[in-house]
């Protein structure tokens, strides 16, 4: 089995977001960038697919020259080979299109990517990916066993899961649950040492038309000081909660 | 040149993501001058859409679509814009909506913008309001497509009556055997629960509860104000309860009304999930929990005697208020 796994290289989770060139960008200044979590815990399914049923592992990424080291670190976690498209990401159907066409140039049987990413949160590259490539597609997808051309997974759903069946080749939107934190990887020196030698190619677009642009950025309003209650009147909390924030 | 709706229902009763879809799009389509059409899957009564804000509902009736399958419902909503010549298309952001937009947006070639929080600044130039970086966040997203597509965020807009009957029409899409080749084998779904897609009220615990053996309280207090449970992740992480139930960055982000955290020291991961929330309330011992900065309202004090008292008085005050 031949499995892709998207890449998006992302803020670390604890990054304060500032934006520069009159809020037109995002602040990169003192931020560590990471595989992005949805597309981390895809990448620990696909190194068991590797592990246990002799897969091979490609990963890609749209994106500069700069997530080159994000890309490294899933080599040295245990991909095969890693491919860059050389483009900024800059709107999900554009992403969706050059992995599209990574994905159709390699003929794979499993592209896995994370349902969304933290940055942009726009939850549609594996949806759309799944259908320029006319391919199945089950989203936020929390367990996934394949057998020959055959998957069996299961997708979270609002208030419950659903188990389904479908045939390769399949896109799926990764997240949290498809394996456990635990199982989660740090590259060790070894894997950090090998992921020098491996090839990690670099392709450039084919389609730089986006659907959406981002005119600006803001930052929400500074919160007021949180009102402390007495925990010996809690009817002023139900009082506030009832008269003032109208809630209940 | 409609605004067209995905109108989610569940056992033929309308979700109120739906009315709220519908009440927002009836907005738009004020602003660019045309009507709203509905596309409603399996629902009889169609009444609840004409009330808020609905012109048109293109019925589709087919026993095939009883269960949710993503790739019919986009190819029947595609057939459904190209009738109406749809140039805007809303959805909520339910899971079921974000699994069918995508492909829709690539069937329709469209933009597609998740997570909107607002009306659209403008039509011309198209221009939506959404949060970013979870929430951290908003950006200003210009559409370059002819067709666009919204996700609304829950609760961003709220529901707008309108008096107005909807024309209903029937509408049958061609599908083809592709459309389903994901199968549903089993669907597991907790009935009589309140989800937290779907509650305007969360109840969330943390740490601080000290074990899954006592969340029995943070359940009742849920259960006083048909709140869903969540939680913390170092919570579902040591397994105290279900990974679907955490809130934050690499779990769920939560908007409702009323977020009320206990025990909760609130990482900058977990604030930016429940950021969009627009009350909320912490209990917590440590009078230097983070969370405290974010929060409308506090309470410094030992949770395991403040939720049962709050319990009690909440009892009292949903009595006398009934």
């Amino acid at each position: 089995m031949k499995i892709l796994v998207c890449i998006s290289h992302v803020p670390d989770t604890t990054s304060k977001i500032n934006f520069t060139d009159n809020n037109t960008q995002f602040d990169t200044n003192g931020v560590q960038f990471v595989i992005n979590p949805n597309d981390e815990f895809g990448l620990t399914r696909a190194m068991w697919f590797k592990e246990k049923q002799g897969a091979s592992v490609d990963v890609v990424n749209v994106g500069g020259p700069e997530t080159e080291p994000t890309l490294r670190k899933a080599l040295a976690i245990g991909a095969d080979n890693a491919i860059r498209v050389n483009t900024p990401a800059k709107d999900g159907f554009q992403v969706a299109k050059e992995l599209a066409k990574v994905a159709q140039d390699g003929s794979y049987d499993l592209i896995i990517a994370g349902r969304e990413s933290i940055d942009y949160n726009g939850g549609m590259v594996p949806g759309m990916l799944a259908a320029i490539l006319k391919a199945n597609f089950v989203n936020t997808c929390i367990s996934l066993e394949v057998e020959g051309n055959e998957a069996k997974a299961v997708r979270e759903i609002d208030g419950g899961k659903e188990s389904v069946t479908a045939s390769l080749p399949l896109v799926i939107g990764a997240q949290k649950g498809l394996v456990e934190e635990s199982d989660l990887r740090i590259p060790n020196m070894r894997g950090i040492m090998m992921a020098r030698k491996k090839p990690l190619n670099v392709v450039e677009p084919v389609d730089s038309n986006q659907a959406t642009e981002v005119e600006k950025f803001e930052k929400p309003d500074a919160k007021g000081a949180v009102k402390l209650i007495d925990p010996d009147n809690l009817d002023e909390l139900i009082n506030l909660l009832h008269n003032e924030a109208k809630v209940i | 040149m409609s605004v067209l709706v995905y109108t989610e229902s569940e056992e033929g009763k309308f979700k109120k993501a739906a009315l709220e879809v519908a009440s927002y799009a009836k907005e738009v389509a004020g602003m660019m001058g045309t009507t709203v059409t509905a596309v409603t899957f399996n629902a009889e009564d169609t009444a609840d859409l004409g009330k808020h804000g609905v012109d048109k509902v293109l019925k589709v009736s087919n026993d095939k679509l009883n269960n949710f399958n993503a790739e019919a419902y986009a190819d029947a909503l595609t057939q459904a814009a190209e009738k109406e010549g749809a140039k805007v298309i809303i959805l909520s952001q339910s899971a079921n909506s974000k699994y069918l937009a995508p492909l829709l947006a690539v069937h329709l070639n469209a933009g597609y913008a998740s997570n909107v929080m607002a009306l659209p600044e403008s039509t011309d130039p198209f221009t939506v309001k959404r949060t970013a970086f979870t929430n951290k966040a908003f950006s200003f997203t210009k559409f370059t497509t002819d067709v666009k597509i919204i996700g609304l965020s829950k609760n961003a807009f709220g529901l707008k009556e309108n008096q107005g009957d909807a024309a209903v029409e029937d509408f049958n899409p061609e599908l083809s055997s592709e459309d389903f080749s994901v199968n549903v084998t089993n669907v597991d779904k907790a009935r009589d629960k309140v989800t937290i897609a779907d509650a305007e009220i969360v109840v969330s615990g943390g740490r601080g509860m000290k074990g899954p053996e006592n969340w029995g309280m943070l359940e009742e207090l849920a259960d006083t104000l048909g709140a869903a449970t969540a939680c913390s992740k170092p919570v579902s992480d040591m397994g105290w309860r279900p990974h679907s139930e955490h809130v934050g960055q690499t779990g769920k982000p939560v908007a409702a009304n009323l977020y009320i955290a206990v025990g909760i020291s609130g990482a900058i991961q977990h604030l930016a999930g429940v950021s969009a929330s627009k009350t909320k309330v912490v209990i917590n011992n440590d009078p230097e929990a983070p969370f405290f900065k974010a929060a409308d309202y506090g309470i410094v004090g030992d949770a395991f005697e403040i939720v049962p008292k709050l319990n009690e008085k909440l009892k009292e005050f949903k009595a006398k208020n009934a």
